[in-house]
């Protein structure tokens, strides 16, 4: 049985660790990366990973020390994994309505930094739930 | 599948928000079962007027395939950014791509648009006035065409058969 | 071990909390403030986390899920906003 917590302890451990250092790069992306729409992928990405990987390590904790099955953390889990993407999204189209200088290797260019926007949002089905 | 009925508008959000209730409880007694049931039929009738109709599921199993196959993305993607975020020497390439929609319904549209802001390497930004087409930013890329291809292959097509066809 | 992989992880979240400080502090725009102050939400989730396994109690859990829920529904709003000068037309 000892063997077992052992186990179970290291990949505690693991998640933990991989949890902050996910993090921890998704943060170095936010404040090393050139211009905001490649600052963008690092937080949207690799930080919800990163919690997501501590609260499933948490989530092992809490099942072993309580000796049942603790899904409140999963719940917290699927919530950010859920939100991620649409306030990645609602600030992106928020960077391309004030049309933020890209940097200079971006290949292509999306007519949206030429054209007058009149109004961005009528008809958009954005990744918001529709009111 | 459960048919809604005139006192159950949403079955599956009711099951939904049982499910929540009880793992926010963090227990199964009666009275959670009560409360939670209360709320469950509650909440559906009273947002009703302004729930907007999903498309009905057709292939359950694929969607948890599709689930399934989302998960390995993720990791994959965010090892690929850790890489290009932490390497000193590497330039990264980003490009902004147009991505043409086959997908119509509202809903289906998010879903793709979630899954690629979290899978490799690119960030849904615009949807176009149109509603036909995505714009994309990625952060590493060569070939524009390729990854539309593989997006198209890997993510749209199992969409459009769960949900439209 | 624990212990020690705990240290690590608090360190590790600290670190990444100073530097979205930084980005906050510094963004040319504002997006970026935005972008700064979300990702900020999501590593004080990490740390309330690893506060619960370090004081063994569930108590926290709810205050993580109220930040989850207000960090999501603070960015977007302030990101409609900024895309239509008014939250709720």
């Amino acid at each position: 049985m000892i063997g077992f917590y052992t186990v179970m302890e290291a990949v505690i451990a693991f998640f933990l660790v991989a949890g902050g250092t996910f993090a921890l790069i998704g943060s170095l992306g936010l404040a090393r990366l050139q211009d905001f729409y490649m600052r963008l992928h690092g937080p949207s990405k690799t930080t919800t990973l990163g919690v997501g990987c501590s609260l499933i390590g948490s989530m092992i904790y809490f099942s072993l020390t309580n000796h049942t099955l603790s899904l409140q953390e999963l719940l917290i889990t699927i919530f950010l994994f859920v939100t991620a993407p649409v306030s990645a999204h609602m600030l992106a189209k928020c960077a391309l309505h004030q049309k933020l200088p890209h940097h200079d290797r971006t290949q292509g260019h999306p007519e949206e930094f030429d054209e007058e926007l009149e109004d961005p949002d009528t008809g958009t089905p954005s990744s918001t739930p529709a009111p | 599948m459960i048919r809604s009925r005139s006192w159950l508008p949403i079955p599956l959000l009711s099951v939904l928000l049982l499910i929540v209730w009880l793992l926010l409880q963090q227990s199964v007694a009666f009275g959670q079962w009560l409360l939670g049931g209360f709320l469950a039929i509650v909440i559906p009738i009273v947002i009703h007027p302004f729930w907007e109709p999903q498309p009905y599921l057709k292939r359950p199993f694929l969607l948890l395939r599709y689930y399934l196959r989302v998960l390995v993305d993720i990791v994959i993607a965010n090892l690929q950014v850790s890489r290009i975020i932490v390497d000193p020497r590497r330039r990264p390439n980003p490009a902004f791509v147009v991505y043409p929609l086959e997908l119509k319904e509202y809903f289906t549209i998010t879903i793709l648009a979630s899954t690629i802001t979290l899978t490799p390497g690119t960030v849904s930004a615009h949807l176009r006035l149109d509603g036909k087409s995505l714009l994309i930013h990625t952060l590493d890329v060569d070939d524009p065409d390729a990854l539309i291809k593989e997006i198209h292959e890997r993510y749209e097509r199992p969409l459009k058969e769960i949900f439209e066809c | 071990m624990l212990d020690t992989a705990l240290w690590i992880s608090l360190i590790l979240f600290v670190a990444a909390i100073l530097l979205n400080v930084y980005r906050l502090a510094v963004g040319p725009s504002l997006p970026d403030r935005i972008l700064a102050l979300d990702t900020m939400y999501v590593n004080s989730i990490g740390l309330i986390v690893l506060f619960c396994i370090w004081l063994n109690s569930k108590t926290y859990f709810e205050a993580a899920l109220l930040i989850a829920m207000l960090g999501f529904i603070s960015t977007v709003a302030v990101s409609k906003y900024l895309l239509r000068g008014d939250i709720i037309e």
